[in-house]
């Protein structure tokens, strides 16, 4: 079974100006010791799918439609207490912001001691060692004299490796990453996802893992979700999407990762801009940047459909298609 | 010519002590941070810079000071050849240089609208007269960015972590600044927008000659932007190359070691090798070269001495087996 079901997911934001659909029919599954990555365009929804499954979304966005499943039971519909509870137990969160997660008044040990003191049977003695070594874990020096910094006193990097240690640390089933380790450099990035590839396959943590970073990805994903304006463009095994990408849209951001083993004049990039969500357009919403597009994208809306080794929401891959 | 910036020597250390009670019942002394300890490099007008090294180096340290939001402990500052603080002190000096800082969320005004943000250096220095004016150039901008000039009467809350971003680049660039200090300037944008951005700011130095210091972690986007590159190690350069000759021969232990970490794009199989060894505590940096008891060429002279920075071909290197030629290239 499933660790983690979204099924038909929606999010909407009613504002003077209308309803914006941020999240439009969003389904995905992931296994127990199972990452997914998910990728896309900035804006697309990556951050805010996320927001919905640990039940943080950020008012007046608010779930329209489908559900979310955690080991077959709703957690879509959970009252905040019970939410509250859920989150961090069982969903550990790593946010894009290092800043929100992290209580500037208190230092990094207390907020540790505090998180695995809630959710773990354990008194603080034992919490403030287990701090230590999850400080440790994630590649802080001197964990045990850093340990009563303040968030402050630490560099950018430091501070995102101590919101992973907030999110590891109560042991969770389920981690929702955003961004884990993008202020990181490629060394302690290494050693960051040895370790969350080692809890998902020694404890069988299943993960969402967002990131731009394409090498991440190819390193620690299984599957792999494209996004693109608030909709699922194309899902797969890693493999495939990154070498054999089906949707055009998640071919011309493969094109446009930038090389190493050379320099180039000028990057390759996507034309145009991705459409705001007051003005999504008609039929399929990459139309006006695919240099593919025919009739049929310009009225109808492609769902996911198989297509090669993925599957991929692009009418190019219908059966019977015009090309 | 006058370089854009140049460091001499420059340091930053903060007092990071527990409070007085803590310190008299564990018996221990001040304890102070080395964030940046004697750095000296020279921007000159029109090329780019790069920052690269571990989390925790110094980085955004050096980039504060060059702007002038830390006074150095130790060392100079010059920008265009005049001591930075009496730039700083002179308006129309102080608007020829902006920063794009690494953590977007915290750089951008909430309770002001995007527009606003944008247009604020504008107005600050007088750089555009009258509001249609102004609104018009803040829509530009936005469009620059991958973003719609109707953005603009949004609160910051109400974009992703990337759009944000982008909107605290169009603030940089709003004062059409000579120098620009960009810190991890693209790590929230997909590669596709991250390509826009570096292909704008690659124009924008072909067109009116910006001087930029870039830090970045992704190594890839270093190589495109970038004229030389300095490679830091707990608060000091140890090398300091054209951006090629960095790629091609890297000489010191700690640079090919980086180069080592580099996620593998191709899904070869090839195992990633992070840096061995632990990272050193800032607070008590190992002695001689602080890079010793990771390296693998390091011997009695490495434990005692620290190197100075050399000149090694086109590069400089601050390392014994260079210096030596123990190390092979
Ligand atoms: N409070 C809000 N009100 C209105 N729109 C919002 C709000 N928060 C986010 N949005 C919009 O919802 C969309 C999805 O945002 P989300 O943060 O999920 O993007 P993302 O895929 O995580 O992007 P990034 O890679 O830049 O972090 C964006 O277009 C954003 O502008
Ligand atoms: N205000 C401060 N007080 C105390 N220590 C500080 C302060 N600012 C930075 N430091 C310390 O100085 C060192 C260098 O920090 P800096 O932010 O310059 O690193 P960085 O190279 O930018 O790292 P990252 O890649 O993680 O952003 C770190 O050990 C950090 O903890
Ligand atoms: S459906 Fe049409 S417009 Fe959309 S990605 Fe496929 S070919 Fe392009
Ligand atoms: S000086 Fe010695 S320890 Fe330092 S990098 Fe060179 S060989 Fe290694
Ligand atoms: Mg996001
Ligand atoms: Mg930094």
């Amino acid at each position: 079974m499933s660790l983690l079901e979204v099924k038909n997911l929606r999010v909407e934001f009613p504002t003077r100006r209308g309803t914006l659909v941020a999240l439009d029919d969003v389904s995905f599954a992931i296994a127990p010791g199972e990452v997914l990555g998910v990728v896309g365009e900035s804006g697309a929804g990556k951050s805010m799918t996320g927001a919905a499954i640990i039940g943080l979304l950020e008012p007046p966005g608010r779930i329209a439609g489908g559900q979310i499943l955690l080991e077959g039971r709703r957690i879509d519909n959970l009252p905040y207490e019970q939410m509250r509870r859920i989150r961090g137990r069982e969903i550990g969160a790593i946010f894009q912001d290092p800043l929100t997660t992290l209580n500037p008044l208190y230092t990094v040990g207390r907020q540790l001691v505090e998180t695995m003191t809630t959710h773990l049977p354990i008194g603080p003695g034992e919490a403030r060692e287990r701090a230590i070594g999850w400080l440790e874990q994630v590649g802080i020096p001197a964990a045990r004299e850093r340990i009563d910094s303040y968030p402050h006193e630490f560099s950018g990097g430091m501070r995102q490796r101590v919101v992973i240690a907030l999110a590891l640390c109560a042991e969770p089933k389920l981690i929702v990453a955003d961004e884990p380790t993008t202020a990181l450099d490629v060394s302690i990035q290494a050693q960051v996802i040895a370790l969350l590839k080692r809890l998902a396959r020694e404890k069988g943590t299943a993960m969402m893992l967002v990131t731009h970073d394409m090498g991440v990805i190819a390193e620690t994903a299984d599957r792999v979700a494209v996004m693109y304006a608030g909709r699922i463009a194309e899902i797969g095994p890693v493999r495939e999407v990154v070498k054999h990408a089906n949707h055009p849209y998640s071919q011309g951001l493969m094109a446009s990762i930038p090389p190493l083993d050379r320099r180039v004049e000028r990057l390759q990039q996507i034309e145009g801009a991705m459409p705001r969500l007051s003005a999504i357009p008609k039929g399929c919403a990459y139309n006006p940047r695919c240099p593919h597009a025919f009739d049929r994208c310009q009225t109808e809306r492609p769902d996911l459909m198989p297509a090669g080794r993925t599957e991929a929401a692009c009418w190019l891959h219908a059966e019977g298609s015009a090309r | 010519m006058t370089p854009m910036l140049e460091t001499q020597d420059v340091a930053r250390h903060f007092d990071v002590s527990r409070p007085l009670i803590q310190r008299l019942l564990a018996r221990e002394g001040r304890r102070t941070l080395r964030a940046v300890d004697g750095v000296s490099f020279a921007i000159p007008k029109g090329s780019t810079l790069s920052l690269v090294g571990e989390s925790g180096c110094g980085k955004s340290t050096v980039a504060r000071l060059v702007v002038g939001l830390y006074p150095p402990t130790r060392g100079r500052v010059l920008f265009d050849g005049q001591d930075l603080a009496a730039a700083r002190a002179d308006r129309r000096q102080r608007s020829r240089m902006q920063m794009i800082f690494q953590d977007p969320y915290a750089s951008l005004n909430p309770r002001w609208r995007v527009a606003d943000i944008i247009a604020e250096p504008i107005r600050a220095f007088g750089l555009i007269e009258g509001r249609a004016a102004q609104m018009e150039r803040v829509g530009e901008l936005l469009t620059q960015v991958g973003l719609s000039p109707l953005d603009g009467q949004k609160y910051p809350h109400e974009f992703s972590g990337g759009q944000r971003q982008r909107i605290s680049i169009a603030r940089a660039l709003s004062s059409n600044p000579e120098f620009l200090v960009c810190d991890e300037p693209t790590s929230a944008l997909d590669v596709s927008v991250q390509a826009q951005i570096l292909n704008l700011m690659k124009e924008l130095q072909a067109r009116l000659g910006l001087t930029y210091l870039f830090i970045s972690h992704n190594l890839a986007v270093v190589r495109q932007v970038s004229d030389r590159i300095g490679v830091m190690y707990l608060g000091r350069l140890v090398e300091l190359a054209p951006a090629e000759t960095l790629f091609t021969t890297p000489r010191h232990p700690y640079t090919r070691a980086l180069m080592e970490a580099i996620p593998d794009l191709e899904m070869t199989g090839r195992a990633r090798t992070p840096v061995g060894g632990e990272v050193p505590s800032p607070i008590s940096p190992p002695s001689g070269c602080a890079f010793h008891p990771r390296c693998p060429l390091a011997n009695a002279r490495c434990k005692a001495e620290a190197p100075r920075m050399l000149p090694a071909g086109e590069a400089q290197v601050a390392c014994h087996a260079v210096e030596e030629g123990r190390a092979a290239a």
